[in-house]
């Protein structure tokens, strides 16, 4: 079974998964390879990174040195096909015109969708993160705990390919032994970064991201996670071969024609489909789930997005895995006279308490990186190190003014040339031009240091979104509008994180290149443009609060599914995408159980 | 969320990138099915949103270009002034930086409206300067005196008042300079880069740059 077309789909299958990324890749893979019928639909186009990865380019091969357009947000070679915060014929909007309260929505329509460009860290939420309520009294806690998560952890750990190192922080869990591979060395700015931290008491460790920095052990990891199935052991052994480790440049974000990094369309689906059990429909938009006269879902309606005609696949189980947002709207729109207020909203919490991450940054040039000699410091197309939050028993002790941490992301180091090279240096060079200037760029190229923060944000009432009502994408179906509004704990969280970064450059013996934001609001990033936006139908105990129990499993219609960062309780500082694929193979475990007792 | 780090939005700043951010969303938010494509010109006449990645592109492929052959004559020397040749690299109009320059403000993005406007207006303000102090084309005057015109408007914190707009212009057109200069193969050797190649195993700084930042 392969990539098809509208007409040559089975006319059913044991489940329909609608999204091919974190959650649909992982649903997809842990469903076919233990039998089942998967019907995977991608709203975007075939996506081949083996084929289409732009490796070693350089920025003066692309047009307009690379640089962001409004085509190409984050750069020409991001890998990003057909997305954007404008995607067009598919238009959101913002229920307020205030400039503080907008969400910006990021989408890419392809096979594989976001994994194709992100950032690979891969971090765990710990113990305190599921139970964030019970720690301090705001937003929620998950119907389950770090246990139960724990061995899908090291199950997508193990899949996948992480790098990084075992810390015994707080809260900042161990993988167990032998999960993990090794941890790049550490570059110049990292190393000048991690020994000046101390002094402030901060951790500078190795960062966990989903690159191979060493091949993965195809002799022993698929006995590992797929005991008494020879099959799916010979199939994960032939694809992890497949995969090199990584060479040590081209960045992360354009994709990985030797699958080095873990994205969908390299880890998750060649397996998948080499398991004869998948069919995956491309161009095609999910507008809604059907059902029966009883109430359970029977399959989805989808628009071809070439030809604008509509199709219908049926199938015993609906996993939507679309994106937390995509989801959402879906829910929304698959009204029915049984579920007037969209499908499996019966608790009416369908929408809300979505929740992005929080992030600010602050930069500085550090004299000492001046002029250093020449060297290599491409590295595993990202960072090598990060801090991760600290603080944990300062704000228990009610020490700090708000609730729930951060970690700090780094970005340091002689990296490629790119148009902003040379850039902006009058405050060093004094306007320099002439042979002077090509002496100050030497000397200041790779002497500037950038901290961000990556924070957690408490779920308020007041970040949901509902379905426009006039506003419709180019198929007619009723776009997202979305409300937005931080909290004061995100606000003070970013003050804290630009003070912090400011005391770390001079640290370093630096000068930050502008002072902390006198207004919080001025430095945070809108709402979405961390793009980690998650909630908007979490999952819980009760029925009448939650749209799904803990495996994902919709209360109203039994055979419906979440699969993605929709079903998220809270949204701590770690980046989503791990907790993504370990919720999404925990849900698709207990959705095979459940299946072959006959209950769904 | 990519990744931070993430490149900076080229040439452009946080508030600017935002900007268009939100108006790209809202443009298409506001209008109905039929408008629509008459509404996003920009994605008619730029690359798109799914261009080929592979291949190399040069200026003139996409677009066709601005410059007048006496724009480019001034652009050229300009340039020239800004990254002449020295014993480590060539000067910037070797390489191709003004058709580079050319290529940015003919680009059909918002961002790129703006610099046009600033790159023609400056490039006639150093050719109407130059004929008034010197009275010979830009590209004509010796060393000395294509300095002593910079001079006056390399630094618009320093820029007398008649100077500031001509400065502003000085400012946007060296950072164009130096971004299409170190992303030739010779302006990235100029620097100092030296990666992206294939390596077996990333062994981190050398002990020479250890010992110069105190860590050995």
């Amino acid at each position: 079974m392969p990539i098809i077309t509208s007409d040559k789909t089975q006319p059913t299958y044991d489940v329909i998964v609608v999204g091919s990324g974190a959650a649909g890749g992982q649903t997809a893979y842990t469903l076919t390879m233990e039998g089942l019928k998967v019907l995977m639909i991608e709203s975007g186009r075939n996506y081949d990174p083996v084929k289409e990865t732009p490796m070693f380019q350089t920025d003066g091969q692309a047009p307009l040195r690379a640089a962001n357009t409004p085509d190409k947000p984050m750069g020409f070679y991001d890998s990003t096909v057909d997305g954007g915060w404008a995607v067009p014929g598919e238009p959101y909007t913002n229920a307020s015109a205030d400039p503080t309260r907008q969400f910006t929505w990021w989408r890419a329509r392809m096979l594989g969708g976001r994994t194709n460009h992100w950032g690979r860290i891969s971090l765990r939420n710990g113990p305190y993160d599921f139970k964030p309520h019970r720690r301090d009294g705001l937003g929620f806690d998950w119907p389950i705990g770090y246990d139960d998560v724990a061995p899908y952890y090291d199950k997508v750990e193990m899949l996948v390919g992480v790098y990084g190192s075992n810390t015994g922080l707080e809260n900042t869990p161990d993988s167990s032994p032998g999960v993990l591979l090794p941890p790049p060395k550490a570059r110049a700015g990292e190393l000048l970064a991690q020994q000046r931290a101390k002094k402030l008491g901060l951790p500078v460790v190795p960062i966990h991201r989903a690159v191979l920095s060493v091949r993965q052990d195809a002799d022993a990891i698929p006995a590992k996670l797929h005991p008494g199935n020879p099959k799916a052991q010979r199939l994960l052994a032939e694809s992890m071969r497949s995969r090199a480790a990584c060479f040590w440049a081209t960045e992360c974000g354009r994709g990985c024609a030797t699958k080095a990094n873990y994205q969908s369309t390299t880890v998750h689906l060649p397996p998948a489909l080499a398991s004869g059990n998948l069919d995956i429909l491309t161009d095609a938009m999910v507008r809604e789930v059907t059902l029966n006269a009883a109430g359970k879902a029977t399959g989805v309606i989808h628009v071809d997005k070439k030809t604008g005609a509509e199709g219908r696949a049926t199938a015993r189980v609906v996993v939507l895995a679309a994106s937390s947002c995509d989801s959402v709207r879906i829910l929304l729109n698959s009204k029915s006279a049984r579920f007037p207020q969209g499908l499996a909203n019966s608790s009416g919490v369908v929408g809300k308490y979505i929740m992005d991450t929080v992030g600010a940054a602050l930069g500085g040039h550090i004299p000492l990186l001046e002029n250093l000699p020449v060297h290599n410091e491409d590295g595993a197309g990202g960072a090598h190190v990060y801090i991760p939050w600290w603080l944990y028993g300062e704000q228990l002790a009610g020490k700090l003014d708000f609730a729930r941490g951060y970690h700090v992301e780094f970005s340091t180091g002689r990296r490629m040339p790119n148009v902003t090279t040379g850039a902006n240096l009058e405050h060093l060079t004094g306007g320099s031009f002439g042979r002077q200037f090509k002496e100050d760029a030497r000397r200041y190229y790779g002497a500037s240091v950038s901290f961000a923060s990556r924070g957690e944000m408490i779920p308020n009432e007041n970040c949901f979104c509902e379905l426009d009502p006039v506003v419709k994408d180019k198929w007619g179906v009723p776009a997202l509008r979305f409300h937005w509004q931080w909290s004061d704990h995100e606000l003070r969280q970013v003050a804290h994180a630009q003070k912090t970064f400011a005391q770390l450059i001079e640290a370093m013996g630096g000068k930050v290149r502008q002072p902390p934001a006198a207004n919080p609001l001025t430095a945070i990033r809108p709402g979405g443009n961390v793009k980690h936006e998650v909630g908007g139908a979490r999952m819980g105990d009760s029925p009448k609060t939650s749209v799904t129990n803990s495996f994902g499993q919709t209360w109203d219609v039994p055979n419906l599914f979440l699969g993605d960062g929709a079903t998220f309780c809270s949204n701590a500082d770690k980046n989503p995408t791990l907790t993504i694929m370990a919720l999404a193979w925990r849900m698709g475990d207990y959705l095979i159980g459940e299946m072959k007792k006959g209950n769904v | 969320m990519k990744p931070f780090p993430q490149r900076p939005a080229a040439g452009i700043d946080r508030r600017t990138s935002i900007k268009w951010m939100f108006a790209a969303a809202a443009s298409i938010a506001l209008l109905d099915e039929n408008s629509l494509s008459a509404a996003t010109p920009a994605s008619a006449v730029g690359y798109g949103t799914d261009p080929d990645l592979q291949k190399t592109y040069k200026p003139g492929d996409l677009w066709s270009l601005t410059f007048t052959e006496d724009q480019l004559r001034t652009a050229t020397a300009l340039c020239d002034t800004i990254i002449p040749a020295d014993s480590i690299s060539p000067a910037a109009s070797t390489v191709g930086v003004p058709a580079f320059i050319d290529e940015w403000i003919s680009a059909p993005y918002p961002e790129h409206d703006q610099d046009r406007q600033i790159v023609v207006e400056g490039l006639a303000w150093i050719e109407a300067e130059s004929q008034r102090r010197f009275q010979s084309d830009f590209g004509s005057l010796i060393l000395r005196q294509k300095n002593a015109l910079c001079e006056d408007i390399c630094l618009v914190a320093k820029a007398k008042p008649e100077f500031k707009t001509a400065a502003r212009f000085f400012k946007r057109f060296r950072d164009l300079t130096a971004g299409g200069f170190y992303t030739t193969p010779e302006g990235m050797k100029d620097i100092g880069y030296v990666a992206n190649v294939p390596l077996a195993s990333f062994d981190g700084p050398p002990p020479e740059v250890l010992a110069k930042l105190g860590l050995a």
